[in-house]
């Protein structure tokens, strides 16, 4: 009850007229910025942080947390619309919200990411209201075999992006691990695939290989098609608003997609990108339509969707229980509160409670204005696929180019953008599937680092990986992923033999 | 003939603006490179700059690019390379930065820039978690002599600040520094995460990032690495314990090669007035940095002996080759 009674408090601050202006400059700010590869909220709070210097904390967080919210939102707009994913957390978003566009099913799918978006956040922040302190100890005991074995859970799942073809699918996948290697290596500090090219020190950026094998790969390939036949997009066809149909397939989607963001994005490593693609896969094998997926089903953008947005409210868990920044966005919203002199951790819920839930409840108001914001605009942002095919691609490149200048201004960041565009073109040339190779990027090095973490505290005694509960049971799952297909597939055709 | 026009044009426009202006110091236009992402401590120095060099009156205007990579190898290789001789550009580095030249194999050294000032340092911190049997340092040293592999550090990137530490106090306790069992972890966040979860024996870090989890009882500082024990901080040094061990991870300015004195003198100043002002102690403590302004040639001393002594300990723990 204590818990409400703060919420309701947490509710009168941010209702103060201010503090709903500040909520409003974030949660449009964190809109612009999504939609716009490469700059991304951590940036934008960073640049705004000298300029809120002067204002009251409170507001200033409030707008924060709006940059935050929104910045997950804009994000999947310009995945479903020209398959650019804005940040790596709206890659999953692209699979099936890029077809269902392209099928004139653009206004239901960015209103299903949008109110998905909402649901998962609102039902992610009353977990932050209530489950935090619970939450956190959970979190704080998941060691280095743990994350490795979640690793392996995700690593199962990534079967279902692959396609037709699972030798195609294995292949992009190892592409992916491959570059994961690029770089210095997390333990030992030496340089691997570096080639003695500084700028690949740091490793490939998620985000660069992303736009190039999603936006670039894709406009070269549709001028290559050009002299075939040119495709006509419609950018409306049927309902502009999601049908009865639409909203019975989204809920459960919603709602699963939220479990999965919200615990793993509360983990100190757990990211977006995880708990989005476990979704996407999970859709793909529990849904009734499985041969609309990778044409365009609609369960396979509500359920990321839910999972990003709802691990964003994860992030704040660990940040403000522990002082933990777990994303570079929370790190930056740690910088912020360290210059109103406040340490976020187990004091900071007693020390300024005002603030603490002032901020959770502007989290609940944000998200009402993103909804309220994105909605109307979803008839506006279709009439986008109406602009002639020619102009629009162009405007994607641009749009790719200037994204990554912004992230890292470098020659080789952008050669880097432009190899991985031709090798997307390749790649949808020769039917190999995109998503594997981006999933391998992120999860390849997670994973590395995570097993070497673990044996390095064993002392090299593998029996870690089983001794401790949670990545016992992970490593379970993970295995039974693997096998069921195969084991049911055996038993179907006992069935057949005795009929 | 044109230089000696140029000075009278400089002295008419300087005169012109001493009648409206306070000091031709505020003319200078800095271009201020932080070689890491945003967000950073090199990020944060940076813009910290930028706001007090502007509201001290000292700069009438500073840009901030940032340059990540690397622990700031790429960032410095684009300074000595494009800024050479240019004294309106300085760059932001640290501690860490030494490391990852040395490990980098990087072709561009610190030797090449022209060091104008260290700004501020963070003193590091050891801690345990609340619930482990080690309570002091000397406990610590006792269990790292008796089977150092068996005694794990957590803290931030191989080869940076915490690295060297732990390296450091394990040879200074009489133990083989060459076997320590470092886990570096990305970031404070994950690594505080596997000492509270007690996955690992010991922690290293900044003191400030730890505070409030020491504050809150959950964490046991086992000791600091300043040389006296700092005011409001009820932890004992070091040194107090018998174990000399002292070290900062200091953040500083520096610029590019090939300036000219009057140059390096312009910016030493100017940098000189920035930490002077109250703007800049404002900073320090809502930061939590300590101020360690060292100016000028001794600066480029302390510079080298940090340089000597970090490329000893990783030469030490086999993360340089010799």
């Amino acid at each position: 009850m204590e818990t409400f009674a703060a919420l309701a408090h947490g509710m009168a601050v941010a209702m103060q007229p201010m503090n709903l202006l500040y909520a409003l400059i974030g949660v449009f700010l964190g809109t612009a910025v999504g939609v716009l590869p490469g700059i991304g909220p951590a940036l934008t709070v960073a640049l705004l942080l000298p300029v809120t210097y002067k204002l009251d904390p409170g507001g200033s967080l409030i707008m924060f947390a709006g940059i935050y919210y929104g910045g997950m939102y804009g994000g999947s707009t310009t995945a479903i619309l020209i398959n650019t994913p804005g940040e790596s957390a709206s890659m999953a978003t692209a699979l099936e919200g890029n077809k269902m566009a392209k099928a004139g099913r653009g206004g239901p799918a960015l209103a299903t990411s949008a109110i998905g978006s909402f649901v998962a956040g609102t039902i992610a922040t009353i977990g932050l209201a209530f489950l935090a302190p619970w939450l956190v100890d959970f979190a704080v005991r998941f060691g280095p075999e743990d994350y490795f074995a979640l690793m392996c859970v995700a690593f199962v799942t990534v079967s279902a992006t692959f396609g037709d073809s699972p030798v195609r699918g294995l292949t992009s996948l190892f592409i992916g691990l491959t570059l994961g290697l690029v770089g210095i290596d997390k333990l030992t500090g030496q340089a691997r695939l570096a080639f003695g090219i500084p700028e690949l020190l740091d490793g490939v950026e998620v985000t660069t290989l992303a736009v190039g094998l999603f936006a670039v790969g894709e406009a070269l390939y549709v001028a290559s098609r050009r002299h075939h036949a040119e495709e006509k997009l419609e950018p409306v066809r049927g309902s502009l608003w999601m049908t009865r149909e639409d909203w019975r397939r989204s809920w459960k989607p919603w709602l699963r997609g939220t479990l999965f963001g919200f615990p793993i994005g509360a983990l100190p490593a757990g990211g977006a990108e995880i708990p989005t693609f476990l979704s996407y896969s999970t859709e793909r094998r529990l849904t009734k339509y499985p041969k609309e997926f990778g044409k365009g089903a609609i369960e396979g953008v509500a359920g990321p969707e839910a999972a990003n947005n709802a691990s964003a409210a994860g992030t704040l868990v660990p940040l403000l229980t522990l002082g933990l920044p777990t994303s570079a966005t929370a790190a930056m919203m740690l910088a912020g509160f360290q210059q109103y002199g406040l340490n976020p951790g187990p004091l900071l819920f007693a020390e300024r409670p005002d603030l603490v839930w002032g901020l959770i409840a502007s989290l609940f108001i944000a998200n009402g204005m993103l909804l309220v914001l994105n909605l109307p605009l979803v008839g506006l942002w279709v009439r986008l696929l109406a602009i002639p095919q020619a102009w629009l691609y162009a405007g994607i490149l641009v749009f790719a180019t200037m994204g990554t200048i912004a992230a890292k201004p470098s020659v080789v960041e952008l050669s880097m953008l432009a190899a991985f565009g031709v090798m997307g073109f390749l790649m949808r040339r020769f039917d190999f599937p995109i998503a594997p190779v981006v999933i391998g990027l992120i999860l390849g090095p997670i994973a590395e680092s995570q097993l070497r973490r673990a044996l390095a505290i064993s002392l090299g005694d593998p029996m870690v990986l089983l001794q401790s509960p949670m990545s016992a049971t992970l490593l379970g799952i993970a295995l039974i992923a693997l096998l069921a297909p195969f084991v049911l597939r055996g038993l179907g055709r006992f069935k057949a033999n005795e009929d | 003939m044109i230089s000696s026009h140029m000075r009278l044009f400089g002295a008419v426009v300087a005169l012109l603006l001493g009648a409206s202006g306070p000091a031709p110091a505020q003319q200078l236009e800095l271009k201020l490179m932080a070689p890491a992402a945003p967000g950073g401590g090199w990020d944060q120095t940076a813009r910290s700059m930028q706001q007090v060099l502007v509201a001290a009156g000292v700069a009438r205007s500073v840009q901030v690019t940032n340059v990540p990579g690397a622990g700031g190898s790429v960032g410095i290789a684009q300074f000595v390379n494009g800024a050479k001789g240019d004294g309106n550009q300085m760059m932001v580095n640290g501690f860490v930065m030494v490391g990852a030249l040395a490990m980098n194999k990087s072709p561009v050294t610190l030797d090449q820039v022209t060091p104008i000032a260290r700004l501020t340092e963070e003193t590091q911190v050891i801690v345990v978690p609340a619930s482990s049997p080690i309570k002091t340092a000397q406990d610590l040293a006792v269990a790292l002599k008796a089977d150092i592999a068996k005694v794990t550090f957590a803290g931030g990137s191989a080869g940076g600040v915490d690295h060297v530490m732990a390296a450091l106090f394990a040879g200074t306790v009489g133990a083989d520094a060459k076997k320590i069992n470092y886990i570096p972890f990305s970031g404070g966040g994950e690594s505080l995460a596997a000492i509270l979860g007690g996955k690992v024996t010991a922690g290293i870090s900044g003191l400030s990032e730890y505070e409030g989890q020491i504050k809150a009882g959950k964490l046991r500082a086992l000791g600091v690495t300043s040389a006296q024990r700092l005011p409001g901080v009820d932890i004992p040094t070091f040194k107090e314990q018998g174990i000399d061990l002292v070290l900062a991870n200091w953040r500083s300015v520096v610029a590019p090669p090939g300036i000219t004195p009057e140059q390096r003198k312009a910016l030493g100043d100017a940098v000189e007035k920035m930490v002077k002002s109250d703007a800049w102690k404002g900073i320090l403590k809502q930061k939590g940095w300590d101020d360690a302004y060292l100016g000028g040639d001794a600066f480029a001393d302390f510079l080298n002996k940090e340089i000597a002594r970090v490329t000893e300990v990783l030469k030490s723990v086999g993360l340089v080759k010799s």
